[in-house]
């Protein structure tokens, strides 16, 4: 057990380190810093003298080793565009994702595992048959139209709630949330729901497959054939079978909830991390294109990781061969 | 009547009988090939030419379609601000959008079955590294590879150059994010196949490993290539829309379905909505279209699951 955390671990710091790599190539070979910084009445003497403090004339190797230990003191660099510590930018705008992240993420799990359930206990049946249809609407319409849609619906036609912006925040220590107020709440309602939407789908379908599957194996066979109940059949043995691979579905959606939050972000304009991302792809703003990538690389290696150990701490399967 | 034309055999396959009994599949199969006609042949059916400053006034701005109060015969589908026909630019705008979507999943297609086949067929370490970058690539969701893609080239081309390369670079990032699948698919199926009779008798008769892979193996796996094939072209269509509507795709000067849409969203909340919907609309229909084609064959060529 103790062995296997550790390679987990090790594992996880090689993923780190080639992904700070990939970003300090980005950083290194895509635009020239010193022309980004300084503006035509720079003369060239000064030009070199700024490259020789910035320390921009040492080798590859001693470079990425300042920018991977500046990076683990929480030293990012600074923005090209703002001239803002891109550490400050990104932790101002981290509350807002992930408010909304998990917000989405709540809502296309609390929906899409029943649905996903019931659609696989009663495949045949007309509900079934309008939800997978449905489903597969919901896959081909692209997320910034749900957004659109949703804004027409609620905030144009109905006027029910607020289309852009978090609403009344409140600040707690460097948190700034929104889920404190009335007003916070209901401008989260429609960006979270597009964000949850298209999740939902992709959550219905998985559970959807794997139960189907959980009721083909023997065991449940076995089960019917010693006459348990349906009801016990179907919401004990295939369910507990059904929702270990769950686990690995939130895991893989959280990369999902945080890409297609750039484009809800966009829609609703709501002052998080994606919109940060999309503003610096737009001004070539290349240190704050690197640095959310290690950001996101690394809420990735974080969570796949706590995946992984939650599996062996709730499959009984796997710490017997573990152990064996 | 034994009837042995390629045409009679093809009639009376299964597939083919499947279809017939399926309307969604022909409802889809008829939206598509309407939509991709209406693209393919734009610069000849479309009243007018979007790109054409001199084919459009300002007089004939923001008319809704002809069914609305106000429509104007001359613009089926109404004008928008510039008085540009509707319909032109949808037209030419599912072209553009179409023609990087096609060529975005041919590049896909080469590189993920090439990759695939080789990986599969050699294994070993030229395997192990493939399905490496695979499995990185597949933990990155595509719309942030399509993007980090596009920021990258930004940086690196210059200015004038970027925006000329628009249309390449835009396919590109989105090949590169939808390879995987194939890869994966055709490196699994290899799997399947090497152990097979038929290829072991061709490795004994000392054919070059190219030429099984190409000549025996292919083939054998066409069917769960051309359902992803489907599903992924879908995928472009969607991610090309998304990153236009985002502003990082296509220039407005040459909108593609995304850009229109973009454009559209101004008009939100005022009263022109055909501007916005009518792309909206087209748009969602091409693409449900095309992903319930792509249902249809995977029930196709997975029969267990039908």
């Amino acid at each position: 057990m103790a062995g296997f955390i550790l390679k987990r671990l090790v594992q996880s710091v090689f993923v780190m380190l080639a992904v700070a790599f990939l970003a300090f190539s980005l950083f290194t070979f895509v635009g020239d810093p010193i022309s980004q910084m300084t503006g035509v009445e720079t003369s060239l003497q000064d030009q070199a003298r700024l490259r020789e403090e910035l320390g921009l004339n040492d080798p590859f190797v001693v470079q990425f080793m300042r920018f991977t230990g500046d990076m683990l003191q929480g030293d990012f660099g600074y923005s090209f565009r703002t001239r803002e510590p891109i550490g400050a930018m990104l932790l101002s705008r981290l509350p807002a994702t992930l408010e909304l992240g998990v917000v989405a993420l709540v809502i296309s799990l609390v929906v899409g595992i029943p649905a996903g359930i019931y659609t696989a206990l009663r495949p045949r049946g007309l509900v079934s048959q309008s939800i997978l249809i449905g489903t597969l609407i919901g896959v081909s319409i692209p997320t910034f139209v749900i957004g659109i849609l949703l804004i027409f619906l609620f905030g144009v036609q109905l006027g029910w709630l607020p289309t852009f912006g978090r609403g009344g925040t409140v600040q707690i220590g460097w948190w700034r949330s929104s889920l404190f107020t009335g007003d916070g709440w209901r401008s989260l309602v429609l960006p979270s729901l597009t964000l949850g939407l298209f999740q939902l789908t992709l959550t219905m379908r998985l559970v959807r497959a794997q139960m189907m599957e959980v009721m083909r194996t023997d065991h449940i066979r076995f089960a019917i054939a010693r006459g348990v109940p349906w009801r016990s059949i179907r919401y004990r043995h295939a369910l507990s079978n059904t929702l270990i691979p769950v686990i690995t579905i939130i895991g893989l959606q959280f990369g999902g909830v945080i890409a297609f939050s750039i484009v809800t972000e966009s829609v609703f304009q709501w002052p998080g991390m994606g919109l940060l991302f999309l503003e610096s792809i737009r001004f070539v703003d290349i240190p704050v294109m690197s640095v959310y990538l290690v950001v996101i690389a690394f809420f990735f290696v974080v969570i796949n990781l706590l995946v992984d150990l939650l599996y062996v701490a709730i499959d009984p399967r796997l710490r017997v061969r573990e152990s064996a | 009547m034994p009837e042995t034309g390629k045409m009679a055999r093809l009639v009376r396959s299964e597939g083919v009988w499947l279809f017939s009994r399926s309307p969604s599949a022909i409802l889809a199969a008829i939206a598509t090939v309407l939509i991709v006609l209406g693209a393919l042949f734009a610069p000849w059916i479309a009243p007018t030419n979007p790109y054409d400053l001199a084919s459009f006034s300002l007089f004939d701005g923001l008319l809704p379609p002809v069914w609305a109060d106000g429509g104007d015969a001359r613009f089926l589908l109404g004008t928008d601000d510039q008085g540009r026909d509707m319909l032109s630019s949808i037209l030419y705008g599912a072209r553009l959008s179409l023609s990087i979507a096609a060529m975005a999943m041919a590049v896909a297609l080469v590189l993920g079955v090439g990759l695939g086949l080789a990986a599969g067929y050699f294994g070993g370490r030229l395997d192990a590294i493939v399905m490496r970058i695979a499995d990185v690539q597949l933990a990155l969701p595509a719309i942030l590879t399509a993007l980090l893609i596009d920021g990258i080239s930004r940086g690196i081309l210059p200015r004038a150059l970027h925006d000329d390369l628009r249309v390449a670079v835009i396919t590109l990032a989105i090949a590169l994010s939808l390879w995987v699948n194939f890869a994966r698919t055709a490196r699994a199926s290899v799997f399947v196949e090497r152990n097979k009779d038929y290829v072991q008798a061709a490795i004994m008769m000392g054919q070059h490993p190219l030429r099984i892979m190409f000549r025996h193996i292919l083939p054998n796996i066409v069917g769960p290539l051309l359902v992803i094939a489907t599903v992924d072209l879908a995928s472009a269509i969607l991610l090309e829309a998304t990153l236009s509507f985002l502003g990082v795709g296509l220039p407005a000067n040459a909108p593609s379905l995304g850009t229109l849409i973009r454009i559209g969203m101004q008009y939100l909340l005022s009263g022109e909505w055909w501007i916005l919907w009518i792309p909206t609309v087209f748009l969602v229909v091409l693409v449900v279209a095309i992903n319930l084609l792509g249902d249809f064959l995977r029930d196709l060529f997975n029969p267990g699951m039908r």
